[in-house]
């Protein structure tokens, strides 16, 4: 390959089989390739397997042949510790349901993205405030979740999940829970994620998402199809 | 993982649910504060019943002087001085009664009332001037007699309080008399109080060399009292210093030593409050154990959120383990203020010198973190093990 920078994800043929009776085929043979800086959608019907497909590129869950390579590592063969390791490094989610801790503030919520895997604690509140600037929530920097609405919370997940400068972006259902109207902003945002050059996947069956993404996979029963 | 975001985390956990976490610290409140007061009081009890003891046996020690058929005294009256310049000697005295002295008919010259009875029998002990002191007493009236009574053989006798009661002798006015055996004594003091020989305050006595004329010529007892701690030394000095040559043949009766007595009094107060305590520990450990199931259940989406975030299973365990910890540890520290303040207050009530342990102070929380962490173990466990995907759908 000529690229000195390698692909961002390669998917080569991977299944994900749920061991339960009878068996579930979530991903069947699934090949994928996304680029550094690319803006994939993700659709499909329920329980098609977009889920099981982004806990398997997010390493949240192995799967049960292939292979997968994650900014040009095998990630199959590694252990556990060096997956999580790597997760954190590497990759950021955000979720339908937000995961905002309740009991903390909104700022605190943000720096916990940098708890975990060695990142100094110097100027840590500094990297949340810039975070929470980028997502335009600097207004609400002390206030607990459960005093934001649907979109500004989704918004403050957002910027945790950017706080360690991941190279790829996860989202599942990320508008799922908003109107139209934040649903807007939140796509401005990703809109704006994407032109910096950061890698983002989304799922979503909202053709309004969707259509935002310059490109789009399309999965089935498992099978995934380029669109 | 920096170990100080370990602890925010843990503590934060901790304080997010302050009113379950404070209910769930009662159980080691409550076996630490049972532990503390058990092993305080029993500390502070032990050590008042070995105080008494100090006071009044752990000081005392008696030399019977048998007596000799046919030979000589063992004891002569001024043997007492060669003890006395023992050290840790407080006072010494030696006294005489024998077998016929103590059935000795004595009255009161009552000749106001003759429908009283007021013949009694009396013991007649004979004494050296230092037995007031000696036996731990007062004058109650009059005054003792001294080396000069002694000398010039006066018929002086001092009586006990009960036996001064029971001859109807109130008042030292007009120098009273009893008769013993007929004989016509002077009534000089009367001795009450006394904190060790009970015998002498029913009993009439006299001079030394009065009481030879009573068959109380020879000692018979020797009372010895020292100072704190010499007591064991004291009983193996006086019978030499009593008889040079035949000490073997007296006999010490010493008290014991005052460890002992303390060991005692603790194995019989503490046994079951000691189990007590500990059921309750263990009551608090099953229920810390239990509500921090529970909050790993509730925060199961956390768990998924924290591996997402980079959260390896060691640091998901390792913040469960401290918050279970932590209120373990809270706790062992209000059981001990608890524990403590009770020790004191029974003290106070009691009017005893509380005893406080500071290793039970500083052990009391390390014993309650301990719970904590032993009570955290499973859901800790149960924690670290969930799957991040599951976690989190
Ligand atoms: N842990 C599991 N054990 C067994 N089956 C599972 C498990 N997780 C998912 N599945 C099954 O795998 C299939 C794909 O599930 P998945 O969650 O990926 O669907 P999805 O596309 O995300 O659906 P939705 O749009 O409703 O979220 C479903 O049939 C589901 O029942
Ligand atoms: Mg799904």
């Amino acid at each position: 390959m000529p690229d000195v920078m390698p692909d961002v994800i390669v998917l080569d043929a991977v299944s994900r089989v749920f061991p339960t009776d009878p068996p579930v085929r979530a991903l069947r043979d699934v090949g994928l390739r996304i680029r550094r800086g690319d803006y994939v959608a993700i659709v499909g019907p329920s329980g098609s397997g977009k889920s099981t497909l982004l806990n398997t590129l997010g390493l949240l869950d192995r799967p049960t042949s292939g292979s997968y390579l994650l900014n040009g590592i095998e990630t199959t063969a590694l252990g556990d510790g060096a997956r999580t390791r790597l997760r954190g490094r590497e990759i950021g989610f955000v979720y339908q349901s937000f995961h905002l801790l309740p009991h903390r503030t909104v700022a605190e919520n943000v720096m916990l993205a940098e708890v975990y895997g060695g990142h100094p604690r110097r100027h840590r509140r500094r990297r949340a405030l810039e975070a929470l600037e980028l997502v335009g929530m600097s207004h609400r920097v002390d206030f607990p979740p459960g005093r934001l609405s649907g979109g500004e919370r989704q918004r403050v997940a957002i910027a945790r999940a950017l706080m360690g400068e991941p190279a790829l972006l996860l989202c599942d259902e990320p508008t799922g829970n908003l109107d139209s109207g934040n649903t807007e902003a939140v796509l401005d945002l990703f809109d704006g994620l994407h032109a910096r050059g950061l890698t983002l996947l989304v799922i979503t069956h909202e053709d309004e998402v969707s259509a935002r993404a310059g490109r789009r996979v399309r999965i089935s029963d498992g099978v995934l199809t380029e669109e | 993982m920096d170990i100080r975001d370990l602890w925010a985390e843990a503590l934060a956990g901790v304080l997010a649910r302050p009113v379950r976490s404070a209910l769930t610290t009662l159980g080691t409140v409550l076996g630490i504060t049972t532990l503390v007061i058990t092993l305080g009081v029993a500390a502070t009890a032990g050590n008042q019943i070995v105080g008494r003891f100090d006071e009044l046996t752990a000081t005392a020690i008696t030399v019977e002087v048998p007596a000799r058929p046919g030979g000589g005294p063992l004891v002569g009256w001024d043997s007492s001085a060669e003890v006395r310049r023992l050290r840790g000697v407080t006072s010494v005295s030696a006294l005489a009664q024998t077998e016929e002295s103590s059935n000795l008919r004595v009255t009161a010259n009552d000749l106001v009332d003759p429908t009283r009875v007021t013949g009694q029998t009396l013991a007649v002990v004979a004494g050296d001037p230092e037995l007031p002191r000696a036996a731990r007493g007062r004058m109650v009236e009059g005054r003792f007699f001294d080396a000069g009574h002694v000398r010039r053989g006066d018929r002086v006798v001092v009586l006990g309080d009960q036996a001064a009661r029971m001859l109807g002798v109130t008042r030292l006015t007009g120098a009273p008399a009893v008769f013993i055996e007929d004989r016509a004594y002077t009534v000089i003091g009367v001795l009450g109080g006394l904190g060790r020989e009970q015998v002498l305050s029913t009993a009439v006595i006299v001079p030394p060399t009065t009481g030879a004329g009573l068959g109380l010529r020879n000692v018979t007892r020797v009372l010895v009292n020292t100072s704190l701690g010499a007591a064991d030394l004291i009983a193996r000095q006086a019978p030499v210093a009593l008889s040079p040559n035949h000490h073997d043949e007296l006999q010490v009766i010493s008290p014991p030593t005052p460890k002992r007595a303390r060991d005692g009094v603790q194995d019989d107060v503490n046994g079951l409050f000691l189990i007590l305590g500990l059921v309750s520990l263990v009551v608090g450990a099953v229920g810390i154990a239990n509500v921090t199931l529970v909050t790993v259940m509730e925060r199961v989406s956390e768990i998924g959120l924290r591996r997402s975030l980079g959260a390896a299973r060691r640091h998901i365990a390792a913040q469960f383990l401290l918050e279970s910890t932590l209120i373990g540890m809270t706790g062992g520290v209000i059981g001990a203020g608890a524990g403590l303040v009770s020790v004191v207050a029974v003290s106070a009530a009691q009017r005893w010198t509380p005893v406080l342990d500071a290793r039970l102070a500083l052990a009391a929380p390390v014993a309650g973190a301990l719970v904590g962490l032993l009570a955290g173990l499973y859901p800790a466990l149960r924690a670290a093990r969930m799957e991040p995907a599951d976690a989190l759908r």
